[in-house]
């Protein structure tokens, strides 16, 4: 075996074992053209007093440097999750405005020329030539795209924030995040700020004085605040988005799944919608 | 049939023999009196063991295992290995592979590119057994890029996967192919078939050259 080139040393060489950041540091970005006995060559060195101690500090300096590596590489799809949900976003309402065109134009044509993407998607399947139809194609397309992105979003988000997608529903957490700027951002935010994500507009309406508060942002399509009454939309709303604070940020630290938080979350919402409202 | 190592053992699980490692559970495994069902169907060297392939595992040896995954098959090994470094490259099953190391003191996580050698030979040490069972293209080349890693008289144990190479191609020709390249620093003593425990995977024991 070659012995490796000592400008090349050992992960514990230079690092002061006491100080677990340049210890986990030295693991996660150090190499060596080969491997040496490195055991060995660490209780030489006076690393470790004798072999087993060696591998007890190695155990415990890979556990956290791969713990903190894994953290990381996680922390980096959320990224990639908040271009997912923006895109999809993007394809639907280019989709949908596309789709009004092509309603206009049709309707100039045929007296029972319907609106929407299905009348569109209609029109795409004539194999005519004619730039109507061709358009008609393209918000099919973006549709079709759109559909693809919601499966790639729905797969993706539980992966990015278990805890978070399970009790908002993948799309939803998926924009959570985006509108807060990435996981860790979101896990960072007070509830109340939580509960009005999305809603900046009417938040700066009320904050100048023109406003009622606005009781919810984009959270409004929770079951949990849909399936509620309008009068107490607002107290589920505010208990929802304390939840998925709570989520985010078990999702942000530790990264486990926690059943238990869909079952709180089901038991205060059933509380809220239990109460009386005055019809 | 050769032996199994020390360590390994025969043990019956809700009346079926099946191979069995000593220690805390990390899948879900049946356990009894502190051993653990080790499935074969879900582990390639679990698979090579119960074929009776001549692995040349007593036991103890130092062990380098890339592609971990999430720590199946490296917590069996890790059982009754000596030190056992796991190589993974995927953040997402690592997660779970450090779940397994947390109770293995001799078990040794790292998130790390198999396909680049040099970023973990600061960490691992020389080791009498390199097993590889890593889902990606090259396959051959992983190994020789690992073989540094390998005693003059040590052993690799690997699990070319056909698929990984080429999905369309013959697993035959894919095989012949590896082998080829592996030869360019091994030399070959065994392969077997892995059926009907994993389809289209080919078993490979072989010993630097």
């Amino acid at each position: 075996m070659n012995e490796a080139d000592p400008s090349s040393g050992g992960w514990f060489e230079d690092v002061d074992r006491e100080d677990a950041d340049s210890v986990t540091e030295s693991i996660r970005t150090g190499s060596a053209e080969s491997p040496a006995a490195w055991p060995e060559r660490a209780v030489e060195s006076g690393f470790a007093a004798d072999e087993d101690e060696y591998y007890k500090i190695l155990h415990d300096a890979t556990m956290r440097a791969t713990r903190e590596a894994v953290q990381e590489a996680e922390r980096s799809d959320d990224k990639q999750l908040m271009h997912g949900i923006r895109a999809m976003d993007d394809c639907e309402r280019v989709a949908n405005e596309l789709a009004e065109r092509v309603a206009e134009w049709a309707g100039s044509r045929h007296e029972d020329a319907e609106t929407g993407v299905e009348y569109a998607r209609e029109l795409a399947e004539s194999d005519e030539e004619d730039p109507l139809v061709s358009l008609a194609e393209r918000v099919r397309d973006l549709d079709d795209e759109a559909a693809d992105l919601r499966s790639h979003v729905e797969r993706t988000a539980p992966e990015v924030a278990p805890n978070l997608s399970a009790l908002a529903g993948p799309v939803l957490a998926a924009r959570l995040i985006a509108l807060a700027g990435g996981l860790k951002q979101l896990a960072r935010k007070p509830a109340g700020t939580v509960q009005v994500l999305g809603a900046e507009e009417a938040l700066f309406a009320h904050l100048r004085g023109r406003a009622p508060s606005p009781k919810h942002g984009v959270i409004f399509v929770h079951e949990a605040v849909q399936g509620t009454h309008p009068d107490n939309r607002g107290s589920a709303a505010r208990a929802l988005a304390g939840k998925l604070a709570i989520a985010a940020r078990v999702d942000h630290y530790s990264g486990e799944r926690k059943p238990e938080l869909d079952a709180e979350l089901a038991e205060r919402i059933e509380r809220i919608q239990a109460r009386d409202v005055d019809e | 049939m050769s032996d199994l190592p020390v360590g390994v053992e025969r043990r019956a699980f809700d009346g079926r023999e099946s191979l069995a490692t000593e220690g805390e559970a990390v899948y879900g495994e049946p356990t009894a009196d502190g051993w653990r069902k080790w499935d074969v169907r879900r582990s390639k060297l679990g698979a090579m063991l119960e074929k009776g392939m001549d692995t040349g595992l007593s036991g103890g040896e130092t062990v380098l295992y890339l592609g971990a995954a999430a720590g199946t098959t490296v917590s069996h090994v890790a059982d009754f290995a000596g030190p056992t470094y796991a190589v993974e490259f995927a953040a997402r099953p690592a997660r779970d592979l450090l779940e397994a190391a947390e109770p293995r003191r001799n078990l040794f996580p790292l998130l790390k590119d198999a396909r680049k050698p040099e970023t973990y030979a600061h960490v691992v040490e020389p080791v009498d057994v390199l097993i590889q069972d890593v889902a990606t293209r090259g396959q051959a080349k992983v190994a020789l890029a690992n073989r540094r890693f390998l005693d003059d008289d040590g052993r690799l144990l690997l699990a070319v996967k056909a698929r990984s190479e080429d999905v369309a191609r013959d697993p035959d020709a894919v095989f012949e192919e590896v082998l080829t390249t592996l030869r360019e620093g091994y030399e070959v003593l065994e392969t077997r078939s892995l059926e009907p425990f994993h389809d289209d995977h080919l078993a490979v024991v072989a010993r630097p050259d």
